[in-house]
C-alpha cells in the first residue's frame, strides 16, 4: 500500500508544476519527451520476448523457419493452440497447476495465521522454539535437501499425489511474520474488550482478526499463488506419471529439441503462452494486491 | 509488545503443530539427514552404506568439476543480479521523473514476474536459435561470430541469465519504485533550488538515500538465483554445452537423482546449506539495522 499511497500523494504534487506549464502557454518540455521515450524503450524491450512468442504461436511452421524472422502475428492461432492442448494434455497440466497454486496458498495461509496467532496472542513453553524453528525453514530451500526429501516423501508414500506436491510447501516463515507482524499492530485495547466480553481465542481470531486480515491475505494470496504455479523442482522431483505433472513441467516434451523433432516451436509457444497466462494475469488484474504483499512479505 | 494473552495452556500448541509438524518432518528431517549421509558412501541401490568421515567432502573439494559448478554459479548469480538491478533501478528512476503515467508503465514492466523461469528460458532458447532464432539473424548482420549456444558456453550462459533477469527484473523496479517514491519531494526541490542537475541529484541524494534497498535487493537476488535457478538450467541448457552451465544446485540433482552418488549429493547439500546460512545471515543483520535505524 505504502507505494501506491506515494504514488498517489506525489501525483498531486506534480500537478501543480504542470498546470502552472500550461497557463504559461504550452511550453513544449524537451526532458518529458525524452523520459517517456527512453521508458517506452524499456517497456518495449521487456515485452518483446512475449510479443514474439505470441507472433510464433500464430504462425505455420515454414513462417516461423523463414528469413528473416516474421515478426507480425499470422492467422493459425486457433490451430496453433489446439494442437498445443491436445498434445500436451494441456487441461490435465493447468488444472494441476492450479491444484498445487491454490492449495499451496491456501494451506500456506492457514497454517501461518494460526502460528503467528499462538505466537503473539499466548505465552507457552517452547514459544521461541517453535519461532526458531519456523525462521530456520528460510535457510533450507528445497534445493539443499533435495535427495533426503525426495526419500521422506517415498516413505511416506506421497509420490505422484496432490498431498505430496502441496502439503510440504506448506511451511512459511514469510507468511508467518508478516501475519505477526500484523497482529502486533492490533491494538491491544481490542483483545481486552474482547476479552472483558468473554470471547474465547479462537472466536476473536475467526470474528475479530480474520476480518481485519483480508488486506494482508488476498497480497499474500496472490504472491503465493504465482509461487506455487512457478515450482518446478518440487513437482520435477516427486511426480513421474503424466497425469500429476504440473504444465511447468508437463509443457517441455513439447520443446523441439535440436535435429530430432519437425521444429514445430508455432505450437511450443502456443503451450507456453498457455502456461505463463494464468499468473501473468492474476498479477495484471491483482495488481494492487501483488505490489503489496511483495513489498510487504519481505519486511 | 502484546501484553494481552489468552490464558490457554493447550490451545497454542495446536495452533503451531500444523506449520512445526511440516517444517519438521519436511524440512529438518531431511536436513538432517542430509548431513548424516554426507559422511556416508550408499551403493546406489541404497542397501549399503559405509561411514567415510569427510571423504565426500574431501573429494568434491578437490574435484575440478565442483569448482567449475561454485564458478558458474556466481557467474550466473552475478549476472542475474547486475542485470536485475541495473536495469530495475534505471526503469524506476525513469518512471518517477516528474511524468504522468507512473502506475502505467509500472504495470507495463512488472508482469514478466508471473513467468516461471523456465518458461522464459524455452522462449529466450527460440530467440538464440541458432538456425531459427531472430537474435543469431540479426548479429549476423553485424559479426560473422557464431552465437551458437550449443557449441558455445558462454553464449549458453548468457541465454540462461538473460531468461532468469527478465522475470526477475520487475520484482526489483517494484521496490525500487517504493523507495524512490518515499523520498520527500522536499528534498529533491531544495537540491535542485541550489542548482543541482538531474545527475547530481541522483549520485548525491537518491542512491545513497536508496543504498539500504539496493543493498536488501542484492542480497534477496542473490539468494534467488543462486537457488531459484535449477529449473531454467533443467528446462534449457541440461547444464551444459560440456559443463558451462552446471551450477551447483544442477549438480546435486544431477549426482544424486540421476548419477545416485547418495554421498556426494548429500555433501553438496550440506555446503549449499552453509551458503543460503550465510545469505540469510546477511539479510537480516541488515534488516534489524533496518528496523533500528528508522
Amino acid at each position: 500500500m505504502s507505494a501506491d499511497g506515494a504514488a498517489v500523494a506525489s501525483a498531486r504534487v506534480d500537478a501543480l508544476p504542470r498546470v502552472a506549464a500550461a497557463r504559461r502557454g504550452r511550453t513544449f518540455d524537451w526532458g518529458t519527451v525524452v523520459v517517456h521515450a527512453l521508458l517506452i524503450l524499456c517497456v518495449a524491450v521487456i515485452a518483446f520476448p512475449l510479443y514474439y512468442a505470441f507472433v510464433i504461436s500464430t504462425q505455420t511452421v515454414p513462417e516461423v523457419l523463414g528469413r528473416p524472422p516474421l515478426l507480425r502475428p499470422s492467422g493459425h492461432m486457433l490451430e496453433n493452440y489446439a494442437a498445443a492442448w491436445q498434445r500436451s494434455n494441456m487441461a490435465r497440466l493447468l488444472l494441476n497447476s492450479a491444484v498445487v497454486a491454490i492449495a499451496s496458498a491456501l494451506g500456506k495461509i492457514a497454517i501461518s495465521m494460526l502460528s503467528a496467532f499462538a505466537i503473539v496472542y499466548f505465552n507457552f513453553r517452547g514459544k521461541s522454539v517453535a519461532f526458531w524453528m519456523i525462521f530456520v525453514t528460510l535457510m533450507l530451500p528445497v534445493e539443499v535437501r533435495i535427495m533426503s526429501t525426495y526419500e521422506v516423501i517415498g516413505s511416506i508414500g506421497w509420490l505422484n499425489s496432490y498431498a505430496g506436491l502441496t502439503i510440504p510447501l506448506m511451511a512459511s516463515a514469510t507468511a508467518t511474520f508478516l501475519f505477526r507482524q500484523f497482529y502486533m499492530t492490533v491494538p491491544n485495547e481490542l483483545v481486552e474488550a474482547a476479552q472483558l466480553d468473554g470471547v474465547g481465542p479462537l472466536r476473536f481470531l475467526w470474528a475479530f482478526l480474520l476480518p481485519l486480515s483480508w488486506a494482508n491475505i488476498a497480497a499474500l494470496f496472490v504472491v503465493l499463488f504465482i509461487f506455487g504455479w512457478n515450482q518446478y523442482l518440487w513437482p520435477l522431483m516427486i511426480t513421474n506419471t503424466e497425469t500429476m505433472r504440473v504444465v511447468v513441467i508437463g509443457l517441455q516434451d513439447l520443446i523441439p529439441r535440436t535435429g530430432t523433432h519437425v521444429p514445430e516451436w508455432n505450437v511450443m509457444m502456443a503451450a507456453a503462452m498457455m502456461a505463463l497466462l494464468p499468473p501473468v494475469a492474476v498479477i495484471l488484474f491483482m495488481q494492487r494486491w501483488f505490489v503489496k504483499g511483495l513489498i510487504e512479505s519481505e519486511k | 509488545m502484546k501484553r494481552a494473552v489468552f490464558p490457554n495452556r493447550l490451545l497454542p500448541y495446536l495452533l503451531v503443530l500444523p506449520q512445526i509438524a511440516v517444517t519438521g518432518v519436511f524440512f529438518f528431517w531431511p536436513a538432517l539427514e542430509s548431513v548424516r549421509l554426507s559422511v556416508f558412501r550408499t551403493s546406489p541401490f541404497g542397501d549399503k552404506s559405509f561411514f567415510v568421515g569427510l571423504e565426500n567432502f574431501r573429494k568434491l573439494l578437490t574435484s575440478s568439476e565442483y569448482y567449475s559448478s561454485i564458478v558458474n554459479s556466481f557467474l550466473f548469480a552475478f549476472g542475474v543480479t547486475a542485470i536485475g538491478l541495473g536495469a530495475g533501478l534505471l526503469v524506476a528512476a525513469l518512471a518517477t521523473q516528474k511524468i504522468r503515467g507512473l502506475a502505467a508503465y509500472r504495470t507495463a514492466v512488472l508482469w514478466p514476474y508471473g513467468i516461471a523461469p523456465p518458461i522464459a528460458g524455452i522462449i529466450f532458447l527460440f530467440i538464440f536459435h541458432p538456425s531459427y532464432g531472430a537474435l543469431p539473424y540479426w548479429l549476423s548482420f553485424v559479426t560473422s561470430y557464431e552465437f551458437n549456444w550449443l557449441l558455445k558456453g558462454w553464449v549458453a550462459m548468457a541465454l540462461v541469465i538473460v531468461a532468469t533477469a527478465w522475470t526477475h527484473v520487475g520484482y526489483n523496479i517494484a521496490f525500487f519504485l517504493a523507495g524512490l517514491l518515499a523520498i520527500p519531494a522536499s528534498v529533491l526541490e531544495a537540491a535542485s533550488v541550489d542548482g543541482a542537475g538531474a545527475i547530481r541529484r541522483f549520485r548525491s541524494i537518491i542512491f545513497p538515500l536508496l543504498s539500504p534497498i539496493t543493498f536488501y535487493l542484492l542480497v534477496v537476488n542473490l539468494i534467488f538465483s543462486f537457488f531459484g535457478s535449477f529449473g531454467v538450467i533443467h528446462a534449457v541448457t541440461q547444464g551444459g554445452p560440456g559443463r558451462a552451465t552446471e551450477i551447483m544446485v544442477f549438480k546435486v540433482y544431477n549426482d544424486g537423482l540421476i548419477g545416485l552418488n547418495l554421498g556426494s549429493s548429500a555433501a553438496q547439500s550440506v555446503l549449499l546449506m552453509l551458503v543460503v546460512i550465510a545469505l540469510t545471515a546477511i539479510q537480516f543483520r541488515f534488516v534489524e539495522k533496518r528496523v533500528t535505524y528508522s
